[in-house]
């Protein structure tokens, strides 16, 4: 049997979305089987002021435990909950391994963070008798057989409605969204469980009488476009089933560029309120060396530098922006630029404590892109500093990022530790990125 | 679970492995960590798989030493086993 006419013999594409279940929870209780029948959530350092839930188990669920809340929260629903440290790097591995399964079944596979990624078997699945399902039920078994975590499946014609399949039962389930069942299943469902409906949207759409996917879908386009802009479109198209965006192979060898990456940045909650320049300055150059470090790992220059701050008072942030007078991934011009910024547009005093800084440069081009040189400025020392940051970013391969620090982080012990590149997790691409 | 054993605790041992021309590893030998040698007799099969009882996951081998059947676990780059914990009379 043909495998694109699974769907009643329509030319319909298949597409698996698999979501690997409570991911880093279950990879530690993976590695610690006394923790397995105990809540347990992976929660970031609380004396670095990290102390969020970041992931928990299915028995920690059970007790309203949330992702994102406050650890001594959780505590409070949840006497005995065991907190363990997050290792992205066993993360990643694990990560790396799913996605070696993945690739048995297609070469299109395209990563939605390191849990998440879909599968287009439109042009495999012949090889499996043409069942999509019995791909999917291969896959399950084998992450369970050979990782020791679960994974839930969705499978559809389209990448929404198979992500929606994947988050609709939970855990170690496979969901079929089909032209036959998608009104049923897909249609009742509230309307913020549909991908890119967020909190904002979901209110605008509560204000127009929107409530569940099905009433996204059955509203009149142009009035979505009224209210939401072109992602009204956007939005009924997915709550349609009409949602034609290829599943995308992901290509390390492509640089940032070409993916669409519109900026990299880096921030971070400081151990402690920055009340002194001296602190903020050095925050401020460790992330715009990861920044400035990344920048050249993706071969792009950046055009603009941005600075958003979080004040402690209040907890509320601005951001502020500037144009770089020349095309830049020069760590020491970054980073000059950032603090530069920094100080015009905040007063950094005890009266005004900052509670999170991060560094950010966006309008990239790409390195073989004509830059225009300064005809009064020194291009030999920038060329020098070029060779100096090529030199360092090979030590920093070879030996760690803490191989090469700056004098000004020693006298910090409290910030000298932190290794805000190797602790950076980027999702690999975006839904929207080409 | 076998009469005796209480539980299982991960251990990483010492290996003698041969590496082939086509890249493959076949494990020879196990040297406890007192000194004692145990010689694979043979390699029953070897899969990509996670050890619930212990912890881990990675190339698992299956192996028959001194006529028992015992999986090896090559966790790129250290080798464990799910040793046994005994109760003591």
């Amino acid at each position: 049997m043909d495998g694109s006419r699974f769907w009643d013999g329509s030319h319909r594409r298949i597409i698996l979305h698999s979501d690997m279940n409570c991911f880093y929870a279950n990879v530690e209780c993976l590695h610690h089987p006394e923790l397995r029948d105990k809540p347990v959530v992976v929660g970031g350092h609380e004396e670095d002021r990290h102390g969020i839930v970041l992931a928990k188990n299915q028995v920690a669920k059970g007790y309203g435990v949330q992702t994102g809340e406050v650890l001594w929260q959780a505590r409070q629903k949840c006497p005995g909950l065991v907190v363990i440290p997050p290792d992205y790097h066993l993360y990643l591995k694990f990560s790396r391994l799913a996605r070696s399964i993945y690739y048995d079944y297609t070469d299109r596979v395209e990563p939605f963070g390191p849990d998440e990624a879909w599968l287009d078997i439109t042009g495999s699945v012949h090889l499996w008798g043409g069942d999509p399902l019995m791909v999917a039920d291969e896959i399950s078994e084998r992450v369970k057989a050979e990782l020791g975590v679960t994974v839930s499946v969705g499978v559809s014609w389209n990448k929404i409605f198979a992500k929606f399949g994947s988050d609709y039962k939970k855990p170690d389930a496979i969901t079929v969204i089909s032209p036959d069942n998608y009104q049923d299943l897909v249609w009742n469902a509230p309307v913020d469980e549909l991908l890119y409906v967020g909190r904002a949207t979901k209110r605008k759409l509560a204000r127009a009488g929107i409530f569940s996917i099905g009433d996204l879908a059955s509203t009149e386009p142009g009035r979505l476009k009224a209210r939401l802009g072109k992602m009204g479109l956007v939005l009924h198209s997915f709550a349609c089933g009409q949602d034609v965006t290829p599943v995308k192979v992901l290509d390390p060898v492509r640089s940032a560029v070409d993916y669409d990456i519109k900026s990299i940045g880096n921030g971070l909650t400081a151990p402690y309120d920055l009340v002194d320049e001296a602190d903020a300055k050095l925050l401020v150059y460790l992330l715009a060396e990861s920044v400035a470090q990344r920048l050249r790992e993706n071969r792009v220059r950046a055009q603009t530098v941005s600075v958003a701050v979080r004040h402690a008072i209040d907890l509320g942030g601005c951001i502020h922006q500037a144009p770089l007078p020349l095309a830049t991934n020069i760590t020491s011009e970054l980073a000059s630029s950032a603090w530069r910024l920094l100080c015009e547009r905040e007063q950094i005093a005890r009266g005004n404590p900052i509670r999170a800084l991060c560094v950010r440069a966006g309008n990239l081009q790409g390195v073989e892109a004509p830059v225009q040189a300064d005809l009064f400025g020194n291009q030999e020392r920038r060329e020098r500093m070029e060779r100096l940051d090529a030199c360092v970013d090979g030590l920093r391969h070879r030996f760690g990022n803490q191989i090469v620090r700056r004098a000004s982080e020693l006298g910090n012990p409290r910030m000298s530790h932190l290794d805000i590149k190797r602790d950076n997790i980027v999702h690999p691409v975006g839904f929207f990125a080409r | 679970m076998v009469q005796g054993i209480v539980q299982r605790r991960k251990r990483y041992v010492q290996v003698t492995a041969r590496f082939d021309v086509d890249g493959s590893i076949t494990p020879l030998a196990i040297t406890w960590d007192d000194g004692t040698v145990y010689p694979v007799d043979r390699v029953i099969n070897v899969r990509r798989a996670a050890s619930l009882k212990v912890g881990g996951t990675g190339l698992r081998y299956l192996c028959e030493i001194k006529g028992n059947r015992t999986f090896i676990y090559f966790e790129d780059p250290a080798w464990f086993v799910e040793e046994k914990v005994v109760e003591m009379p």
